[in-house]
């Protein structure tokens, strides 16, 4: 066939809404309806259905429930990952707000489909290792580190979420004795750690005053005003 | 105590309040008892009331409503900008403005470089405090 332009608009103008300028025998003609008769020989053309593979016999169900069963209807959504404020970018300098390690500043690697931030301190510098944290618990200043020599490939979510344990059932006797199972951290843990560190504590270590700037905790201190200060 | 900086045409002042905060402006004419009409080589030239105006100890020789060229001319003839920057009021703006601008690892610096001031401050004051403790023991 010869390539078709698209044709956006109807060639009925609306009048009023619901209402066309030309009527139907008028539309007959401008839509060319007559040609395409007179090339199917007076009729116009119609195509055969297409083969459906005959259907197997379905069995009438053996129960049917008293009264009518109501569905859920089916919740296709998939979640985005939160959208990355601008201001963080890969290799910022962020400063945690809440948890086990707040007030400390620490290198942002990449944001994990879940939305959370992947963070490292590095361990070394600082105490914090591979984490998750919330963009929202975070502010991020304007100190950038080169990131390029770190790979943060192989890190997502399934990497961090806690391995379920599994439930015993206690007897009398064992529900005095508090079981303290302390795993220790896997090495295959710390040699991912490692593996990203090396390379960023050597970038860090190039720009003066930046390994200590890492290690120390920030705090607010007599006379700052946070909405006043840049970071 | 005097009245020292006067409101006369060619007075440059700082706008302290509203649209125009912390720019110099030099002041071209009066209105009346409250406003007066004000130039500056970046700025349509309007009126101010003398309330938004921080009068300064500079002036610059302009004839009443000068024309932008000739005000530009007159400012440069005066050196307004190195004098306002040489001066302590000026001075302590500038410092002003850089703290403010200070980043969070800008500030971490600072901090540590305050602390070795200070230490090399003591180490300094501990020398000549022994130096007199030594002399008073002798006379």
């Amino acid at each position: 066939m010869a390539p078709r332009k698209s044709r956006a608009s109807s060639r009925n103008p609306e009048l009023i809404r619901g209402i066309g300028k030309y009527s139907r025998s008028k539309m007959y003609h401008k839509r060319g309806l007559w040609a395409i008769k007179a090339k199917h020989g007076g009729v116009f053309p119609r195509h055969e259905p297409k083969e459906v593979p005959p259907k197997p016999a379905e069995k009438p169900p053996k129960y049917y429930p008293a009264d009518d069963v109501k569905h859920p209807i089916p919740n296709h959504r998939k979640h985005k990952p939160t959208k990355l404020r601008a201001s963080i970018t890969p290799g910022t300098v962020l400063i945690l707000l809440a948890g086990r390690f707040m007030g400390k500043r620490v290198v942002f690697l990449k944001q994990l489909p879940s939305g959370l931030l992947l963070v490292t301190g590095p361990f070394k510098i600082n105490g914090v290792p591979l984490r998750r944290v919330n963009q929202a618990y975070v502010i991020a200043t304007s100190t950038k580190v080169d990131i390029s020599a770190v790979s943060a490939e192989k890190f997502d979510d399934k990497y961090f979420t806690k391995e379920k344990k599994k439930k015993k059932n206690k007897g009398e006797s064992e529900f005095f004795e508090t079981e303290k199972e302390t795993k220790a951290l896997p090495q295959e843990k710390k040699d991912d750690q490692k593996a990203v560190d090396t390379s960023l504590i050597k970038v860090i270590e190039a720009v003066p005053d930046l390994k200590a700037y890492l290690g120390a905790r920030f705090s607010l201190r007599a006379g700052m005003k946070p909405h006043e200060l840049v970071f | 105590m005097p009245f020292k900086r006067y409101v006369e045409i060619g007075r440059v002042a700082l706008v302290n309040y509203g649209k125009d905060y912390g720019t110099l402006v030099v002041i071209v004419d009066v209105v009346d008892q409250n406003r007066a009409l004000v130039d500056a080589p970046d700025m349509v030239r309007g009126q101010m009331n003398f309330k938004r105006l921080s009068l300064t100890d500079i002036k610059i020789d302009i004839p009443r409503l000068p024309k932008k060229k000739s005000l530009i001319a007159a400012m440069e003839a005066a050196d307004v900008k190195n004098k306002w920057e040489n001066s302590s009021w000026g001075r302590k703006l500038i410092v002003q403005k850089r703290r403010a601008a200070l980043n969070d690892f800008d500030r971490f610096k600072v901090m540590l470089a305050r602390i070795k001031r200070g230490g090399a401050i003591q180490q300094e004051l501990a020398k000549l405090k022994k130096q007199d403790a030594s002399r008073g023991l002798m006379s």
